[in-house]
Protein backbone atom coordinates (compact mmCIF):
# COMPACT_ATOMS: atom_id res chain seq x y z
CA UNK A 1 0.00 0.00 0.00
CA UNK A 2 1.11 3.69 -0.61
CA UNK A 3 3.29 5.29 1.83
CA UNK A 4 1.07 7.89 2.50
CA UNK A 5 2.98 9.98 5.10
CA UNK A 6 1.62 11.75 7.54
CA UNK A 7 1.32 15.19 7.38
CA UNK A 8 5.24 16.83 8.88
CA UNK A 9 4.88 19.44 11.82
CA UNK A 10 1.64 17.95 13.75
CA UNK A 11 1.51 19.04 16.95
CA UNK A 12 3.97 17.32 19.91
CA UNK A 13 1.50 17.73 22.45
CA UNK A 14 3.33 16.07 25.04
CA UNK A 15 6.21 13.39 26.39
CA UNK A 16 4.29 10.34 24.29
CA UNK A 17 4.38 8.47 28.45
CA UNK A 18 2.20 11.35 29.78
CA UNK A 19 -0.90 9.48 31.30
CA UNK A 20 -3.98 10.36 28.67
CA UNK A 21 -6.01 12.84 30.29
CA UNK A 22 -9.92 11.38 31.39
CA UNK A 23 -11.87 13.04 28.65
CA UNK A 24 -14.96 11.20 29.57
CA UNK A 25 -15.33 12.44 33.06
CA UNK A 26 -16.48 15.84 32.92
CA UNK A 27 -13.88 17.62 34.47
CA UNK A 28 -14.65 21.41 33.51
CA UNK A 29 -11.77 22.79 36.33
CA UNK A 30 -9.11 21.23 34.49
CA UNK A 31 -9.24 21.24 30.61
CA UNK A 32 -7.60 19.00 28.83
CA UNK A 33 -6.30 20.71 25.94
CA UNK A 34 -3.13 18.44 25.34
CA UNK A 35 -5.49 15.35 24.86
CA UNK A 36 -8.12 17.35 22.62
CA UNK A 37 -4.61 19.18 19.64
CA UNK A 38 -3.60 15.20 20.10
CA UNK A 39 -7.08 13.59 19.31
CA UNK A 40 -7.84 16.47 16.48
CA UNK A 41 -4.56 15.53 14.99
CA UNK A 42 -4.75 11.75 14.84
CA UNK A 43 -7.79 12.59 13.16
CA UNK A 44 -6.92 14.68 10.44
CA UNK A 45 -4.10 12.22 9.94
CA UNK A 46 -6.31 9.47 9.58
CA UNK A 47 -8.35 11.35 7.28
CA UNK A 48 -5.69 12.91 5.40
CA UNK A 49 -4.31 9.55 4.30
CA UNK A 50 -6.93 7.40 4.35
CA UNK A 51 -8.66 9.42 1.63
CA UNK A 52 -5.71 9.90 -0.55
CA UNK A 53 -4.54 6.61 -0.75
CA UNK A 54 -7.79 5.21 -1.05
CA UNK A 55 -9.12 7.03 -3.85
CA UNK A 56 -5.96 4.87 -5.74
CA UNK A 57 -8.08 2.35 -5.24
CA UNK A 58 -9.42 3.41 -8.43
CA UNK A 59 -5.88 2.16 -10.08
CA UNK A 60 -6.13 -0.81 -8.72
CA UNK A 61 -9.70 -1.59 -10.16
CA UNK A 62 -8.61 -0.67 -13.12
CA UNK A 63 -5.17 -2.44 -13.28
CA UNK A 64 -7.28 -5.51 -11.70
CA UNK A 65 -10.04 -5.89 -14.80
CA UNK A 66 -7.43 -4.73 -17.42
CA UNK A 67 -5.47 -7.81 -16.34
CA UNK A 68 -8.51 -9.89 -16.90
CA UNK A 69 -9.78 -10.72 -13.45
CA UNK A 70 -13.53 -9.82 -12.72
CA UNK A 71 -15.35 -7.32 -11.07
CA UNK A 72 -16.08 -10.06 -8.35
CA UNK A 73 -12.72 -10.67 -8.04
CA UNK A 74 -11.09 -7.64 -7.90
CA UNK A 75 -13.70 -6.66 -4.90
CA UNK A 76 -12.70 -9.68 -3.27
CA UNK A 77 -9.50 -8.83 -3.40
CA UNK A 78 -9.64 -5.19 -1.98
CA UNK A 79 -11.85 -6.63 0.38
CA UNK A 80 -10.10 -9.63 1.85
CA UNK A 81 -6.17 -9.05 1.03
CA UNK A 82 -6.51 -5.05 1.89
CA UNK A 83 -2.70 -4.21 1.36
CA UNK A 84 -2.26 -2.45 -1.70
CA UNK A 85 1.50 -3.73 -2.89
CA UNK A 86 0.23 -7.57 -2.56
CA UNK A 87 -2.97 -6.67 -4.44
CA UNK A 88 -0.88 -4.92 -7.29
CA UNK A 89 1.70 -8.00 -7.09
CA UNK A 90 -1.02 -10.18 -8.35
CA UNK A 91 -2.62 -8.97 -9.96
CA UNK A 92 0.08 -8.07 -12.09
CA UNK A 93 1.97 -11.91 -12.07
CA UNK A 94 -1.82 -13.35 -13.05
CA UNK A 95 -1.64 -10.71 -16.07
CA UNK A 96 1.99 -12.18 -17.10
CA UNK A 97 0.03 -15.57 -16.82
CA UNK A 98 2.28 -16.82 -13.76
CA UNK A 99 1.00 -19.61 -12.20
CA UNK A 100 -1.32 -19.11 -9.07
CA UNK A 101 1.30 -20.56 -6.20
CA UNK A 102 3.93 -18.20 -7.42
CA UNK A 103 1.72 -15.37 -8.12
CA UNK A 104 0.30 -15.94 -4.31
CA UNK A 105 4.00 -16.39 -3.18
CA UNK A 106 5.06 -12.95 -4.47
CA UNK A 107 2.35 -11.17 -2.94
CA UNK A 108 2.37 -12.77 0.22
CA UNK A 109 6.30 -12.03 0.62
CA UNK A 110 5.25 -8.60 0.29
CA UNK A 111 2.86 -8.67 2.58
CA UNK A 112 4.89 -10.12 4.85
CA UNK A 113 5.98 -6.41 6.21
CA UNK A 114 2.85 -6.03 7.90
CA UNK A 115 3.46 -8.49 10.44
CA UNK A 116 6.33 -6.11 11.69
CA UNK A 117 4.05 -3.09 12.02
CA UNK A 118 1.85 -5.88 14.07
CA UNK A 119 4.37 -6.15 16.38
CA UNK A 120 5.22 -2.16 16.76
CA UNK A 121 1.25 -1.53 17.08
CA UNK A 122 0.59 -4.13 19.18
CA UNK A 123 2.10 -2.40 22.38
CA UNK A 124 -0.16 0.56 21.41
CA UNK A 125 -3.06 -0.47 20.33
CA UNK A 126 -3.34 -3.17 23.22
CA UNK A 127 -6.52 -5.39 21.09
CA UNK A 128 -7.59 -8.34 22.75
CA UNK A 129 -10.35 -10.46 22.23
CA UNK A 130 -12.31 -10.49 19.35
CA UNK A 131 -11.27 -7.12 18.68
CA UNK A 132 -7.85 -8.47 17.84
CA UNK A 133 -8.75 -10.32 15.02
CA UNK A 134 -10.22 -7.29 13.09
CA UNK A 135 -7.88 -4.72 13.96
CA UNK A 136 -5.41 -7.59 12.88
CA UNK A 137 -6.89 -6.85 9.34
CA UNK A 138 -5.91 -3.51 8.87
CA UNK A 139 -2.28 -3.77 9.92
CA UNK A 140 -1.08 -1.76 6.97
CA UNK A 141 1.40 0.44 5.55
CA UNK A 142 -1.00 3.65 6.27
CA UNK A 143 -2.59 2.77 9.37
CA UNK A 144 0.93 2.26 11.27
CA UNK A 145 2.71 5.35 9.79
CA UNK A 146 -0.53 6.97 11.33
CA UNK A 147 -0.33 5.32 14.20
CA UNK A 148 3.14 5.41 15.16
CA UNK A 149 3.20 9.12 14.55
CA UNK A 150 0.39 10.49 17.37
CA UNK A 151 2.01 11.47 20.38
CA UNK A 152 -0.29 9.65 22.91
CA UNK A 153 -1.58 5.60 22.73
CA UNK A 154 -5.10 6.75 23.04
CA UNK A 155 -4.42 9.58 20.03
CA UNK A 156 -2.68 6.54 18.45
CA UNK A 157 -5.58 3.90 18.88
CA UNK A 158 -7.85 6.99 17.53
CA UNK A 159 -5.70 7.60 14.27
CA UNK A 160 -5.64 3.44 13.84
CA UNK A 161 -9.32 3.36 13.93
CA UNK A 162 -9.88 6.66 11.17
CA UNK A 163 -7.00 5.81 8.55
CA UNK A 164 -8.35 2.12 8.60
CA UNK A 165 -12.44 3.04 8.60
CA UNK A 166 -11.52 5.68 6.17
CA UNK A 167 -9.09 3.76 4.38
CA UNK A 168 -10.89 0.55 4.08
CA UNK A 169 -14.45 2.07 2.98
CA UNK A 170 -12.65 4.38 0.43
CA UNK A 171 -10.53 1.79 -1.06
CA UNK A 172 -12.64 -0.98 -1.82
CA UNK A 173 -15.47 1.79 -2.89
CA UNK A 174 -13.01 3.10 -5.56
CA UNK A 175 -12.14 -1.08 -6.29
CA UNK A 176 -15.05 -1.42 -7.54
CA UNK A 177 -15.59 1.78 -9.39
CA UNK A 178 -12.77 1.35 -11.14
CA UNK A 179 -13.25 -2.30 -12.09
CA UNK A 180 -16.73 -1.62 -13.64
CA UNK A 181 -15.78 1.37 -15.15
CA UNK A 182 -12.13 0.49 -17.12
CA UNK A 183 -14.52 -2.00 -19.59
CA UNK A 184 -16.24 1.67 -20.48
CA UNK A 185 -12.76 3.17 -20.94
CA UNK A 186 -11.53 0.70 -23.88
CA UNK A 187 -7.90 -0.46 -24.00
CA UNK A 188 -6.23 0.54 -21.29
CA UNK A 189 -3.00 0.95 -22.33
CA UNK A 190 -4.16 3.41 -24.65
CA UNK A 191 -5.15 5.66 -21.41
CA UNK A 192 -1.63 5.23 -19.88
CA UNK A 193 -2.97 3.12 -17.11
CA UNK A 194 -0.49 0.19 -17.56
CA UNK A 195 2.05 2.69 -16.04
CA UNK A 196 -0.19 2.50 -12.65
CA UNK A 197 1.16 -0.61 -11.52
CA UNK A 198 4.67 0.39 -11.70
CA UNK A 199 4.72 4.06 -10.58
CA UNK A 200 2.33 2.58 -7.95
CA UNK A 201 5.76 -0.08 -6.57
CA UNK A 202 8.38 2.68 -7.57
CA UNK A 203 6.33 5.77 -4.77
CA UNK A 204 6.36 2.74 -2.42
CA UNK A 205 9.32 1.57 -3.07
CA UNK A 206 10.97 5.27 -3.05
CA UNK A 207 10.81 6.13 0.55
CA UNK A 208 12.63 2.59 1.42
CA UNK A 209 16.26 3.64 -0.02
CA UNK A 210 17.51 6.46 2.37
CA UNK A 211 20.53 3.62 2.99
CA UNK A 212 23.05 2.24 0.75
CA UNK A 213 21.77 -1.33 1.99
CA UNK A 214 18.77 -0.35 0.81
CA UNK A 215 19.71 1.11 -2.60
CA UNK A 216 22.43 -2.15 -3.61
CA UNK A 217 19.64 -4.40 -2.82
CA UNK A 218 17.30 -2.41 -5.45
CA UNK A 219 19.42 -2.21 -7.62
CA UNK A 220 20.53 -6.14 -7.85
CA UNK A 221 17.12 -7.01 -7.29
CA UNK A 222 16.16 -4.78 -10.95
CA UNK A 223 19.20 -7.10 -12.30
CA UNK A 224 18.01 -10.62 -11.23
CA UNK A 225 14.45 -10.44 -11.83
CA UNK A 226 15.83 -8.70 -15.37
CA UNK A 227 18.31 -11.35 -16.23
CA UNK A 228 15.64 -14.05 -14.80
CA UNK A 229 12.48 -12.75 -17.39
CA UNK A 230 13.93 -14.87 -20.36
CA UNK A 231 14.89 -17.64 -18.40
CA UNK A 232 12.18 -18.56 -16.13
CA UNK A 233 8.59 -18.36 -16.57
CA UNK A 234 6.00 -15.59 -15.47
CA UNK A 235 6.23 -15.01 -11.84
CA UNK A 236 8.77 -16.69 -11.02
CA UNK A 237 11.42 -14.13 -11.83
CA UNK A 238 10.11 -11.74 -8.99
CA UNK A 239 10.79 -14.40 -6.32
CA UNK A 240 14.35 -14.69 -7.66
CA UNK A 241 14.77 -10.88 -7.25
CA UNK A 242 13.81 -11.29 -3.27
CA UNK A 243 17.06 -13.06 -3.35
CA UNK A 244 18.62 -9.87 -3.18
CA UNK A 245 17.57 -9.17 0.05
CA UNK A 246 19.33 -12.23 2.41
CA UNK A 247 22.65 -11.60 -0.53
CA UNK A 248 23.35 -7.72 0.38
CA UNK A 249 22.57 -9.23 4.36
CA UNK A 250 25.33 -11.43 3.87
CA UNK A 251 27.95 -9.16 1.97
CA UNK A 252 26.77 -6.11 4.40
CA UNK A 253 27.11 -8.97 7.77
CA UNK A 254 30.38 -10.61 6.80
CA UNK A 255 31.63 -6.90 5.65
CA UNK A 256 31.08 -4.97 8.95
CA UNK A 257 32.49 -8.05 11.22
CA UNK A 258 35.57 -7.52 9.13
CA UNK A 259 35.65 -4.00 9.18
CA UNK A 260 34.83 -4.71 13.47
CA UNK A 261 37.66 -6.98 14.05
CA UNK A 262 39.72 -4.48 12.32
CA UNK A 263 39.12 -1.42 14.35
CA UNK A 264 37.69 -2.86 17.52
CA UNK A 265 34.62 -1.57 19.13
CA UNK A 266 32.72 -0.15 15.69
CA UNK A 267 29.87 0.90 16.43
CA UNK A 268 26.61 -1.32 15.13
CA UNK A 269 25.13 0.75 11.84
CA UNK A 270 21.93 2.82 13.83
CA UNK A 271 18.89 1.08 13.62
CA UNK A 272 16.74 3.15 11.33
CA UNK A 273 14.09 0.87 11.48
CA UNK A 274 13.52 1.69 15.15
CA UNK A 275 12.82 5.34 14.86
CA UNK A 276 8.87 5.85 15.24
CA UNK A 277 6.92 5.47 12.13
CA UNK A 278 9.78 4.29 10.11
CA UNK A 279 8.66 1.36 10.86
CA UNK A 280 10.24 -2.28 9.39
CA UNK A 281 10.36 -2.63 5.54
CA UNK A 282 8.47 0.34 5.86
CA UNK A 283 6.83 3.12 3.24
CA UNK A 284 5.91 4.05 6.64
CA UNK A 285 6.89 7.70 7.03
CA UNK A 286 9.62 8.70 4.72
CA UNK A 287 9.51 12.55 5.34
CA UNK B 1 -10.39 -21.14 -11.78
CA UNK B 2 -6.50 -21.01 -11.24
CA UNK B 3 -7.08 -17.20 -10.37
CA UNK B 4 -9.66 -17.70 -7.57
CA UNK B 5 -6.74 -19.81 -5.72
CA UNK B 6 -4.50 -16.90 -6.05
CA UNK B 7 -6.46 -14.89 -4.45
CA UNK B 8 -7.84 -17.01 -2.17
CA UNK B 9 -4.17 -18.24 -1.00
CA UNK B 10 -2.93 -14.43 -1.25
CA UNK B 11 -5.98 -13.58 1.43
CA UNK B 12 -5.15 -16.23 3.70
CA UNK B 13 -1.60 -16.18 3.98
CA UNK B 14 -1.34 -11.75 3.99
CA UNK B 15 -4.39 -11.36 6.57
CA UNK B 16 -2.26 -14.75 9.06
CA UNK B 17 0.52 -12.45 9.08
CA UNK B 18 -1.29 -9.48 9.70
CA UNK B 19 -2.71 -11.67 12.87
CA UNK B 20 0.71 -12.95 13.52
CA UNK B 21 2.26 -9.70 14.27
CA UNK B 22 -0.37 -8.54 17.13
CA UNK B 23 -0.41 -11.85 18.24
CA UNK B 24 3.39 -12.72 18.91
CA UNK B 25 5.01 -11.87 21.92
CA UNK B 26 6.82 -8.96 20.76
CA UNK B 27 10.82 -10.49 21.45
CA UNK B 28 10.10 -13.51 18.57
CA UNK B 29 10.97 -11.38 15.89
CA UNK B 30 12.34 -8.79 16.84
CA UNK B 31 15.95 -10.59 16.33
CA UNK B 32 18.44 -8.41 14.26
CA UNK B 33 18.60 -10.59 11.67
CA UNK B 34 15.26 -11.04 10.93
CA UNK B 35 14.16 -7.42 11.16
CA UNK B 36 16.68 -6.08 8.83
CA UNK B 37 15.83 -9.10 6.27
CA UNK B 38 12.18 -7.45 6.72
CA UNK B 39 13.04 -4.13 5.87
CA UNK B 40 15.01 -5.57 2.54
CA UNK B 41 12.78 -7.88 1.50
CA UNK B 42 9.85 -5.03 0.47
CA UNK B 43 12.92 -3.10 -0.99
CA UNK B 44 14.13 -6.27 -3.10
CA UNK B 45 10.35 -7.29 -4.33
CA UNK B 46 9.29 -3.52 -4.96
CA UNK B 47 12.38 -2.74 -7.12
CA UNK B 48 11.79 -6.05 -8.86
CA UNK B 49 8.22 -5.19 -9.50
CA UNK B 50 8.67 -1.85 -10.73
CA UNK B 51 11.48 -3.15 -12.98
CA UNK B 52 9.58 -5.92 -14.30
CA UNK B 53 6.21 -3.85 -14.78
CA UNK B 54 7.74 -1.36 -16.80
CA UNK B 55 9.54 -3.35 -19.07
CA UNK B 56 7.71 -6.81 -19.09
CA UNK B 57 5.91 -7.59 -22.23
CA UNK B 58 4.63 -10.85 -23.79
CA UNK B 59 5.84 -14.16 -21.69
CA UNK B 60 9.68 -14.15 -21.94
CA UNK B 61 10.32 -10.98 -22.94
CA UNK B 62 11.34 -7.54 -22.10
CA UNK B 63 10.44 -4.35 -24.27
CA UNK B 64 10.80 -0.69 -24.03
CA UNK B 65 7.61 1.04 -24.60
CA UNK B 66 5.46 4.19 -23.42
CA UNK B 67 5.51 3.05 -19.80
CA UNK B 68 9.39 3.85 -19.83
CA UNK B 69 8.69 7.85 -20.41
CA UNK B 70 5.44 7.13 -17.87
CA UNK B 71 8.12 5.64 -14.85
CA UNK B 72 10.71 7.82 -15.39
CA UNK B 73 8.65 10.87 -15.07
CA UNK B 74 6.83 9.40 -12.10
CA UNK B 75 10.49 8.78 -10.23
CA UNK B 76 10.95 12.57 -11.04
CA UNK B 77 7.50 13.76 -9.29
CA UNK B 78 8.85 11.20 -6.21
CA UNK B 79 11.78 13.18 -6.04
CA UNK B 80 10.26 16.44 -6.34
CA UNK B 81 8.19 14.68 -3.54
CA UNK B 82 4.76 14.99 -5.23
CA UNK B 83 1.97 12.77 -3.00
CA UNK B 84 1.29 9.43 -3.82
CA UNK B 85 -1.41 10.20 -6.08
CA UNK B 86 0.13 12.65 -8.01
CA UNK B 87 2.42 10.63 -8.82
CA UNK B 88 0.50 7.91 -10.30
CA UNK B 89 -1.26 10.46 -12.20
CA UNK B 90 1.94 11.98 -13.81
CA UNK B 91 2.93 8.29 -14.92
CA UNK B 92 -0.80 7.35 -16.69
CA UNK B 93 -0.37 10.93 -18.01
CA UNK B 94 3.05 10.49 -19.56
CA UNK B 95 2.28 7.26 -20.86
CA UNK B 96 -0.64 8.07 -22.28
CA UNK B 97 1.12 11.50 -24.14
CA UNK B 98 3.73 9.15 -25.35
CA UNK B 99 1.66 6.50 -26.73
CA UNK B 100 -1.09 9.17 -28.94
CA UNK B 101 2.10 10.82 -29.90
CA UNK B 102 4.47 8.27 -30.93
Amino acid sequence: MPPAPPRAGQPVTGPPDRPAAPVTTPAPSVPVPDATVARRAAVRDGLGVGVAVGLSGFAFGVTAASAGLSVLQACVLSLLVFTGASQFALVGAVAAGGNPYTAAAGAFFLGARNAFYGLRLAGLLRVRGWRRPLAAHWVIDETSAVTLAQSDPRAARLGFAVTGATLYVLWNLTTLLGAVGAGALGDPAAWGLDAAGPAVFLALLAPMLGGARERATAALAVLLALVCVPLLPAGVPVLVAAAAAPAVLLVSGARARSRRSATAGAEEPARRDARPGGGSGDAGVPR
Amino acid sequence: MSVWIAIGLTAVGCYLVKLLGLSVPAGLLERPLVRRLAVLLPVALLAALTALQTFGGGPGELVVDARVAGVVAAAVAVLLRAPFLLVIGVAVVVTAAVRALG
